[in-house]
């Protein structure tokens, strides 16, 4: 009850300000232009969650056979998802998305920009993530290891029943804020001639003039599904929650 | 059971643990205790007596029969083995009972029922009935140590080695830890024991390793060790434990 209260004065303090700082230059609402598009921009959501689901199921996958990667007993291996792992991670995924579209799936004469899209994005997320899931899996314990390698377990089984279980909980946090910033990167796929969310906002926008409305609910519709996104992960972490 | 090695050298970067430790035990050596000042390889000489941990150089026997090297049989080695930690080192994520019957149906090939049932027994003979659904975290330290002890004892190993087993342990649980360990010891249990508890080996070991500094000083049995230790170390030792219990 005190939660919820406090939550609304934020929620008013917070609506108070934006509406506050849109007086004070002016805008010029135009709202009627957007609800003419309403159709198309739900066509867009829903474009932007099932591409969003799909890349997340790729980057989860990614990223932890490039976990696996880093932490195998060839040097080789290691050093090459260290530097996928790298390259991915310090450059712009525009510049992943317009050189992986353009050249790199011409020459493999693959013509479908939503797939190569979604390969992109959960390949990007996917390093992120492998990090994210190395640094929970390297924070087990030497003694559970012993433990593990005592009672007779082999390394698949050690990775199993003592590694994965203990690092999903350590990892999860990361995870979320992984997942919930691959949803909004999504947008980005709008370079490479997707028809997500962002692509139809901007058209929206461009054929009636105006040019921030469309972005408000943009930004709801984002939130719709990154805000339950997060609770969800915090309620995991509850049922996770043992002390070690 | 004749416990022997010869030349054991482990070494941890620059430091070696073990440095060459050579030792045999009588033919009928059952309850073994490894002794010995702090950092002096008694854990590690657990560990590889055990195959929990494979030497650089050297090799242990055990009743004539070397133990492998090689990964895949050092494996086959420690499934034959119990092992009980100074750390307890329970999966934090299962509770008592399954941290019993998980190594029972993966490794050992039992069924749910069969695993279960013997994790009971065991769980009853050790006084934690009524703790089977509890995690580690919701029980006393020698509660989860006694667990562990029947972790290492389900599959009825060959031999139960015990590294400093009470040592994180108030009095009281030392009391019920070593109770434990003294009526398994005295049901027929082969075992290994290292530790500090100097009366207690006195009382249930029948052979005594003494190591310091990685090499194994002294070497016999019990009754002879307690009385007439052959080294002027294994005598500064003793008197040192001994002097306030």
């Amino acid at each position: 009850m005190r939660r919820a209260l406090y939550a609304l004065g934020l929620f008013v303090v917070a609506s108070v300000a934006f509406y506050g700082v849109f007086s004070a230059v002016e805008y010029p609402w135009n709202w009627s232009g957007v609800w003419q598009y309403r159709e198309q921009f739900f066509h867009g959501w829903l474009a932007t969650m099932g591409l969003s689901l799909v890349a997340m199921v790729v980057s989860v996958a990614f990223g932890f056979l490039l976990m696996l990667g880093r932490r195998a007993p060839w040097l080789p291996v290691r050093m090459g998802c260290g530097s996928v792992v790298e390259v991915v991670r310090g450059s712009p995924l525009l510049v992943q998305l317009l050189i992986g579209h353009y050249i790199i799936a011409q020459a493999l004469h693959i013509d479908q920009p939503l797939f190569t899209g979604i390969v992109l994005l959960g390949c990007f997320e996917g390093a992120y993530l492998a990090e994210i899931f190395r640094g929970a899996v390297e924070s087990i314990s030497a003694s559970q290891l012993e433990a593990a390698r005592a009672v007779g377990f082999s390394k698949a089984q050690t990775y199993r029943f003592v590694i994965i279980p203990q690092a999903l909980r350590r990892a999860l946090p990361g995870t979320t804020g992984q997942l919930v910033s691959l949803i909004k990167d999504s947008s980005l796929l709008s370079v490479i001639g997707i028809e997500e969310l962002v692509q139809k906002v901007k058209i929206m926008n461009a054929a009636n003039f105006a040019p921030l409305e469309g972005y408000l609910p943009l930004a709801l519709a984002y939130l719709v599904v990154t805000l339950p996104l997060s609770h969800l992960a915090r309620r995991l972490e509850g049922r996770f929650a043992y002390e070690t | 059971m004749k416990l022997e090695t010869h030349a054991v050298t482990k070494r941890y970067g620059a430091h070696a643990a073990l440095d060459g430790a050579s030792f045999a035990t009588g033919d009928e050596a059952r309850v073994i205790a490894l002794l010995g000042p702090s950092g002096g390889g008694k854990s590690t000489l657990l560990r590889v007596l055990g195959s929990l941990l494979v030497p650089d150089d050297g090799h242990v026997s055990i009743d004539e029969r070397t133990l492998p090297h090689d990964e895949e049989g050092a494996l086959n080695e420690r499934r034959g083995n119990g092992f009980v930690f100074q750390g307890y080192n329970l999966f934090p994520h299962f509770t008592a009972l399954q941290n019993i019957t998980l190594p029972l149906r993966e490794v050992h090939g039992m069924t749910d029922t069969q695993a279960t049932q013997r994790a009971m027994e065991l769980l009853r003979r050790l006084g934690l009935a009524g703790h089977e659904h509890k995690r580690p975290s919701q029980l006393s330290g020698g509660q989860q140590q006694r667990a562990a002890i029947a972790r290492a004892l389900a599959p009825k190993p060959r031999l139960l080695l015990l590294d400093e087993p009470t040592s994180a342990l108030d009095p009281v649980m030392t009391g019920e830890v070593l109770d434990v360990i003294r009526e398994l010891a005295e049901a027929g249990q082969s075992i290994i024991l290292a530790t500090h508890e100097i009366s207690f080996a006195r009382k249930v070991a029948d052979w005594v390793v003494f190591l310091v500094g990685g090499k194994v000083e002294e070497s016999s049995t019990a009754a002879e060790f307690f009385t007439r230790p052959q080294t002027e170390l294994a005598r500064q030792y003793l008197e040192g434990l001994s002097k306030y219990r």
